[in-house]
């Protein structure tokens, strides 16, 4: 037995586009069709792509993995195939344990059995046993907080009564392995806030998690690593901070397309208080940044924007020039220019990003550099995105 | 074949928690609510009487009751084929979202429809015998056939159930054949009428082993007749050879559903 409770092996998976033949009217014309013009065999395999594209990982047990990436990246076709419902065309999987998927919640309810008779029902298909059901039952009805309703037909519910339920009875199956997919988005808030509670329990316990969502804060906080998926590949696979900046900048980036080659950014360097080149800050500190940017062409009034990232990607702050001090800059024909700033690190502690842009409204980006000088604040732990002069 | 079976039974409780929501879902928001199970059958035997009545004037011979009878105890078996049959079709397809959400044995489906159709044969049987007894038809040692019968019967129905619930997930076309061979079952299944009746033709009524198994079952119930034995092994065989192949392709083709459905 390895300790691997996951083990994703090169694993390749096709779909087709288009019609099936779903009756055997249109059955008959294919199959002439393919033994008529055999040729044409190699255009048939052209209707088909790869959902899943030679992928790989492994997950130890106790382990969380994230899976991000756009709409049709495959992220839920590999937890299908993980759970067993689509088989792979190459590769192997191996899986070592109980598992549970939250493909969708509620997807065993019946809308004329009451709410009681659908988490026996529902426990069932999810592979709970009787006595175990019965069990929990107060629990999972305590957690969805609709007892009130539960001898109800589902099919009156709201439909995020319905998610309630249906996450309450997957949340108290108790697997070894769990597989999660954009189930957190029903709800209110507070419910959400409830389950991705539930869900860091259960990684305390030792269960191993697969979690897939757009929403990035609570990929971040619940798994340790993550792969970005895209087109059916693994487009980065590492750290859940760096993967979901990387996410952030790439499909944030599409007005980079707009930026002028004649611009360059020549210098660019954070100095602390006291004048040297820093990269380490205390919480309140002052710090200077100072730039050096050189135009091949003349432009006019340009608005130049400050930001701060934090290394997970989340902007920490963003501004811009006019706003703050409408200030705008022009360029002559191979004019260089010093530009210099000066902000307060009211940060808590963490590593961040400096970003900086100059644009015009009308015509686009004329330099745009993203994540510019990494920097860390070191100072006593506090939480939230500020840091806050404090007089105690 | 033998991973096949301990995945069932690894699965039972989901089977019979599926049958359960089957059968539950089945008559809520009726009035009459359960008493369909035995009103359903009742509609048929009913026909199957209507006809008898009309073969008799036909014949001029008097219809006795143990020929209203007959008409009961092959009409309830007959319907819960038919029921059973066209309820597993559907199994699949009805059930799309949790194929494609959720993984376990496939088999469940169809299984599961016909323990459901099972419980109301087991409901409209009930009411058959003690109208028997009541109409004091008597008993015989060859009642003891029954068991064995019964297991034919449902081995032969769940079996062709399985496959075409398979067929009808690949090729939707399939619902619509087993809707017009329902309509036309009756007809060529000596349900209202008995084999004998048609002279040399009646081994050409009998190949089809449904009914087979139904004058096997008029034979011990009410004529106190031991069954044909030869017709009783053919019946057999078409059991548990149609039960065993439609399982072993249901199995072999089930990892595909998810995405054909």
């Amino acid at each position: 037995m390895s300790s691997n409770a996951i083990e994703f092996i090169n694993v390749f998976k096709k779909f087709h586009k288009g019609e099936r033949n779903d009756s055997l009217r249109d059955l008959i014309p294919y199959l002439s069709k393919k033994i008529l013009f055999r040729s044409k065999n190699d255009q048939l395999r052209e209707e088909d792509f790869w959902a899943v594209k030679n992928v790989s990982f492994q997950l130890k047990k106790g382990e969380s993995l994230g899976i991000i990436g756009p709409n049709g990246a495959g992220k839920s076709t590999i937890l299908k195939l993980l759970s067993g419902i689509l088989r792979p065309n190459y590769g192997e999987l191996h899986i070592h344990g109980r598992l549970s998927s939250l493909i969708e919640v509620g997807a065993g309810f019946h809308p004329d059995l009451t709410g009681r008779e659908n988490i026996y029902l529902n426990g069932a298909i999810m592979g709970m046993r009787k006595e175990e059901i019965k069990n929990k039952f107060e629990t999972i009805v305590d957690f969805s907080g609709i007892s009130e309703f539960i001898d109800t037909p589902v099919k009156r519910y709201s439909s995020g009564m319905y998610a309630r339920l249906g996450f309450s009875i997957a949340a108290h199956v108790d697997p070894e392995i769990l597989l999660i997919d954009e189930v957190l988005s029903v709800g209110d808030f507070s419910f959400q806030l409830k389950c991705l509670n539930k869900i860091q329990e259960a990684i305390g316990n030792g269960t191993t998690v697969i979690f897939i969502s757009h929403n990035l804060p609570s990929v971040i906080t619940l798994c340790q690593n993550t792969i970005l998926l895209n087109k059916g590949e693994i487009h980065k696979y590492g750290e859940t901070k760096q993967v979901c900046r990387y996410y952030y900048k790439i499909y944030s980036d599409t007005r980079k397309a707009t930026e002028d080659q004649c611009f360059t950014l020549q210098d660019m360097e954070l100095y602390s208080s006291n004048g040297t080149p820093s990269t380490s800050f205390k919480p309140g500190e002052w710090a200077k940044l100072k730039l050096k940017v050189e135009s091949k062409i003349k432009i006019d009034r340009l608005i130049m924007s400050f930001y701060l990232k934090k290394n997970d990607g989340m902007i920490v702050f963003d501004a811009s020039s006019d706003i703050i001090s409408n200030q705008y800059y022009s360029f002559n024909v191979n004019e260089g220019k010093e530009i210099e700033l000066n902000f307060r690190m009211n940060l808590p502690e963490g590593a961040y990003f400096v970003g900086i842009n100059l644009f015009n409204p009308e015509k686009g980006f004329y330099l745009y550099v993203d994540e510019g000088i990494e920097f860390y604040v070191s100072g006593p732990k506090t939480g939230g995105y500020a840091y806050m002069d404090l007089k105690w | 074949m033998r991973e096949m079976f301990k995945e069932i039974v690894q699965y039972r409780q989901l089977l019979f928690s599926l049958a359960w929501r089957d059968i539950k879902i089945r008559y809520k928001q009726t009035v009459m609510g359960y008493m369909w199970a035995i009103f359903m059958p009742m509609l048929v035997v009913a026909a199957g009487i209507f006809v008898k009545k009309a073969f008799s004037i036909l014949s001029g011979d008097p219809m006795d009751l143990s020929a209203m009878l007959s008409v009961g105890v092959k009409a309830i078996p007959f319907s819960f084929f038919l029921t059973s049959i066209r309820f597993s079709t559907n199994s699949l397809i009805g059930n799309t979202n949790l194929i494609t959400k959720i993984y376990f044995p496939r088999e469940v489906f169809p299984f599961a429809s016909t323990i459901a159709s099972l419980f109301d044969f087991l409901i409209s049987s009930v009411t058959l015998a003690v109208i028997l007894i009541f109409a004091n038809i008597g008993i015989s040692i060859y009642i003891l056939w029954l068991p064995i019968l019964l297991i034919f019967l449902i081995t032969i129905t769940t079996g062709v159930g399985m496959m075409l619930a398979c067929a009808n997930l690949f090729y939707r076309d399939v619902k619509y054949i087993v809707e017009v061979i329902a309509m036309f079952a009756i007809f060529f299944t000596p349900v209202f009428y008995d084999s004998k009746m048609f002279g040399k033709w009646e081994t050409l009524l009998l190949l089809n082993p449904l009914g087979s198994i139904l004058e096997c079952l008029n034979a011990i119930i009410i004529l106190h007749q031991p069954p044909n034995y030869y017709w009783l092994a053919y019946s057999g065989f078409w059991g548990i050879v149609v039960f065993l192949i439609s399982w072993k392709i249901f199995h072999q083709l089930e990892f595909a559903f998810a995405e054909y459905i």
